[in-house]
């Protein structure tokens, strides 16, 4: 078995364990209000964490990342959706590495 | 029950379709990092979760630790555990130990978001069905990706390897536009994950990225502890 198989079935079982374990066993509403206040913002800070400034790697060359960033926030900013968002960085990002 | 198998699939068609073109991303990211295309969509077809993948692929691209890799699923689609949590108390009575094993590999953040706006009690076939083509979705898309990756120019698969940090952007920015709360831990997240990039450079990426969203969801969660009210509604709009 290669490294990667046993790396993404490692992470195949924490997910579905994830998943599984509370759709199964737990029935009640969590109480804590710290708790459920930590899980709202998560998703948020996991993302922001996962993108910043990883994203100014993310293609072939800083300034083209940079246009790709510009054009991600200003299209996320106008609520486009999620895959118009990703097009457009996409983009940006290709036809800066055409001109710089 | 038949009804129920059909009812899911069709809902499920603008999830395939989103899943489609955003896996096409995480095919060409695996690809890039060297996994092959096979791998890649192993990954997809095990896991079904966009964070998760991408932090793993790079985790595999890194050589990281198996812990490292555990630890940073774990924080990533803990998410996953208060959607379950949600959906377990929607599900209709017929939804069995066995059925919700299964189900269970499914509970993605559109998934939970169509299954939990849904008026009738969820069925194994309604969420099934939603399942079945919004992974078919994500696996073909991944395929697409990982072979396209070997034959695109380099110039494309480049640009391309932005597109999953496109799609974060246009979950986080738009929420925090919204929510001076959100904006808040958002902000704190994004500099101390900068702090440990540049200045603290020991760390590395999976571990950095926990320590990150944990300590600035802590922060948040100190500063502004959210209303009683059920938090899934806000939920929604995750991938």
């Amino acid at each position: 078995m290669s490294r990667a198989i046993l790396y993404i079935i490692t992470m195949a079982v924490v997910t579905y364990l994830i998943r599984m374990l509370p759709f199964t066993l737990m029935r009640k509403k969590i109480k804590s209000r710290f708790f459920r206040s930590l899980m709202y913002y998560i998703p948020y800070t996991v993302l922001a964490a996962m993108t910043i400034p990883a994203i100014f790697r993310s293609t072939g060359s800083l300034p083209a990342a940079l246009a790709g960033t510009a054009a991600a926030f200003l299209t996320g900013w106008l609520d486009l959706p999620l895959i118009a968002v990703a097009l457009a960085a996409a983009g940006a990002a290709f036809a800066a590495g055409f001109i710089v | 029950m038949k009804h129920e198998w059909k009812s899911g699939l069709v809902a499920g068609i603008p999830i395939f379709l989103g899943y489609l073109s955003v896996s096409f991303g995480i095919g060409i990211l695996a690809s890039n990092a060297g996994l092959s295309v096979a791998e890649a969509v192993i990954l997809s077809a095990a896991n079904l979760t966009s964070a998760g993948q991408v932090a793993g692929i790079g985790i595999i691209a890194a050589g990281g630790s198996l812990l490292e890799i555990i630890a940073t699923q774990f924080v990533i689609n803990l998410r996953y555990a208060l959607m379950a949590l949600s959906l377990s108390q929607k599900a209709a009575p017929s939804l069995t130990t066995p059925k919700r094993l299964m189900l269970s590999y499914g509970i993605t953040d559109e998934i939970f978001a169509l299954c939990s706006a849904r008026e009738k009690d969820v069925t194994a076939g309604y969420m099934g069905g939603i399942i079945i083509i919004s992974a078919a979705g994500w696996i073909l898309g991944t395929f697409l990706g990982a072979a396209a990756g070997s034959i695109l120019p380099e110039a494309v698969t480049d640009a391309m390897g932005i597109m999953l940090y496109g799609m974060f952007v246009a979950i986080f920015l738009p929420a925090a536009k919204r929510d001076r709360r959100v904006c808040v831990v958002v902000l704190a997240a994004a500099l101390l994950s900068c702090l440990f990039h540049y200045v603290i450079r020991s760390v590395s990426g999976g571990f950095s990225v926990i320590i990150c969203a944990l300590a600035a969801a802590f922060l948040g969660a100190l500063l502004f502890p959210i209303p009683e009210e059920d938090p899934e509604n806000d939920q929604k709009e995750e991938v």
